[in-house]
């Protein structure tokens, strides 16, 4: 099957490149990309590893083709940082709240999160919990990846707040 | 799991995507929000030659208030019935149960046209559809029908749909004000499917049931209309005797087959207490 030519912003850069139509988005940004953030985990869109940002809204990168990504805005994992090279509120979240243990599930989490965050600034343990149920973690029960994005809520609506 | 090779096509009209359909046959297949075709695409259970993207047609989306009739575009996501306001209410059963379709992140992704075309009686909306007396427009070479959600149900993935008919729109009926409704599903984890679901809507007048539709999701090889059930409902107070034969009724219908989910028995009792719940709760919410 001859390749066809797909243009997309990942991360704030520019890529043009020529895919196979059934190379799925995940293979697209690990194999031509070498972004690996977006993990390979159940492959049956249940476990949500591959979670990434697509034109803002959360996606299973498993589960898209790279050409149904023409002229989307893309964010991984690797975009996340803030551009001085610091960790954003959520990825800090992560890190002080324990919220991980094996790291496998962090990216597609962070991911998740962060859409949910700029969805809702404010939101309960309830609707994270809710808002994270197509991201399966094995390690933590969950409790501390619900206090990770608590964190990052409260640190961003206090910037917020300092700025007004 | 990679999914087969196949020629992609992105159609900028309706009238090119049914051009393509009617060139590749059985070969070509739409792809909407993919979240029931890629998976299937990855297992080698579907192998369409050429996968028609319907992404560029922006007239399949949107959710519009036609007289009497709720449109809804093929291509409007489960996120966008979710938060639809005018949905919220006039006919908020469509919210409830896109809320218990999977996931969120599938909910971004996944379409109602998709939802209902599939023919999976897995799937929650063709369910929900019967239950409010949709109907689903089909437009293919010929022009364009519209065929009773109640009608369009086969067996597992055969539909009244033709080969080179795309599915472009479902209306609705919107249900009386006042009216009770109930989405209940009963699934192991989030992201399954039903073990069992029921739909309900009842209108009631003075005390008295005035109409009772009741519809059942993944208890057979189609969505089940239960008619009968909701006839046991009409001109009684929705009692518990008037329950219980409703509960009976859909039960009598239901052909679920064993699975992971549990035996044939098991799954046919989870039928009759989603009836149970959902009448209860849509008569709860009804206004007298």
């Amino acid at each position: 099957m001859s390749k066809i030519p797909v243009k997309m912003t990942v991360n704030g850069r520019a890529v043009d490149e020529l895919v196979e139509p059934r190379l799925l988005l995940v293979h697209f940004l690990r194999g031509k990309l070498n972004l690996t953030g977006p993990h390979v985990g159940c492959e049956t869109s249940h476990c949500g590893a591959c979670t990434v940002d697509l034109d803002g809204m959360s996606v299973k990168s498993c589960t898209v083709f790279a050409v149904q990504a023409e002229g989307a805005e893309i964010t991984t994992v690797e975009g996340m940082a803030n551009a001085d090279g610091s960790l954003s509120a959520l990825q800090e979240g992560f890190m002080q709240e324990h919220g991980l243990q094996c790291g496998y599930c962090t990216p597609g989490m962070i991911m998740r999160a962060h859409r949910l965050l700029q969805e809702n600034a404010n939101p309960s343990d309830e609707e994270i919990r809710w808002e994270l149920s197509g991201n399966l973690c094995r390690c933590t029960g969950y409790q501390n990846i619900v206090k990770a994005v608590r964190y990052a809520a409260d640190k961003l609506n206090a910037q917020r707040e300092a700025a007004e | 799991m990679i999914p087969g090779a196949f020629e992609y096509h992105r159609p900028a009209s309706v009238d090119e995507a049914i051009a393509l359909l009617s060139r590749h046959g059985d070969e070509g297949r739409v792809i909407a929000g993919g979240h029931s075709l890629v998976p299937m695409m990855k297992l080698r259970l579907a192998e369409p030659g050429h996968l028609i993207d319907l992404q560029g047609l922006d007239s399949l989306r949107g959710i519009q208030q036609a007289g009497r009739c709720i449109e809804i575009g093929a291509m409007t996501t489960q996120q966008e019935v979710a938060a639809s306001e005018l949905l919220a209410e006039v006919c908020p059963i469509l919210r409830e149960a896109a809320l218990l379709i999977a996931d969120p992140q599938v909910r971004y992704c996944g379409t109602l046209g998709g939802n209902v075309a599939n023919g999976d009686p897995g799937n929650d909306m063709p369910a929900v559809m019967q239950c409010l007396d949709a109907s689903f427009v089909l437009r293919g070479p010929k022009g364009e029908r519209e065929v009773p959600a109640r009608n369009f149900y086969e067996a597992a993935y055969f539909t009244a749909r033709a080969e080179d008919e795309l599915l472009t729109a479902v209306s609705l009926p919107i249900p009386p004000a006042g009216h009770g409704y109930a989405y209940e599903k009963l699934k192991r984890k989030v992201g399954d499917y039903a073990t069992a679901a029921a739909a309900v809507v009842l209108i009631m007048n003075g005390g008295t049931c005035e109409s009772a539709s009741i519809a059942l999701t993944n208890v057979g090889q189609t969505p089940l209309f239960a008619e009968a059930a909701g006839q046991t409902l009409v001109g009684t107070k929705v009692d518990e005797a008037a329950v219980a034969m409703a509960v009976e009724a859909a039960k009598g219908i239901a052909e679920p087959v064993a699975d992971m989910r549990g035996p044939e028995e098991y799954r046919t009792h989870v039928t009759g207490v989603m009836v149970r719940r959902a009448v209860e709760r849509a008569l709860a919410r009804a206004q007298a």
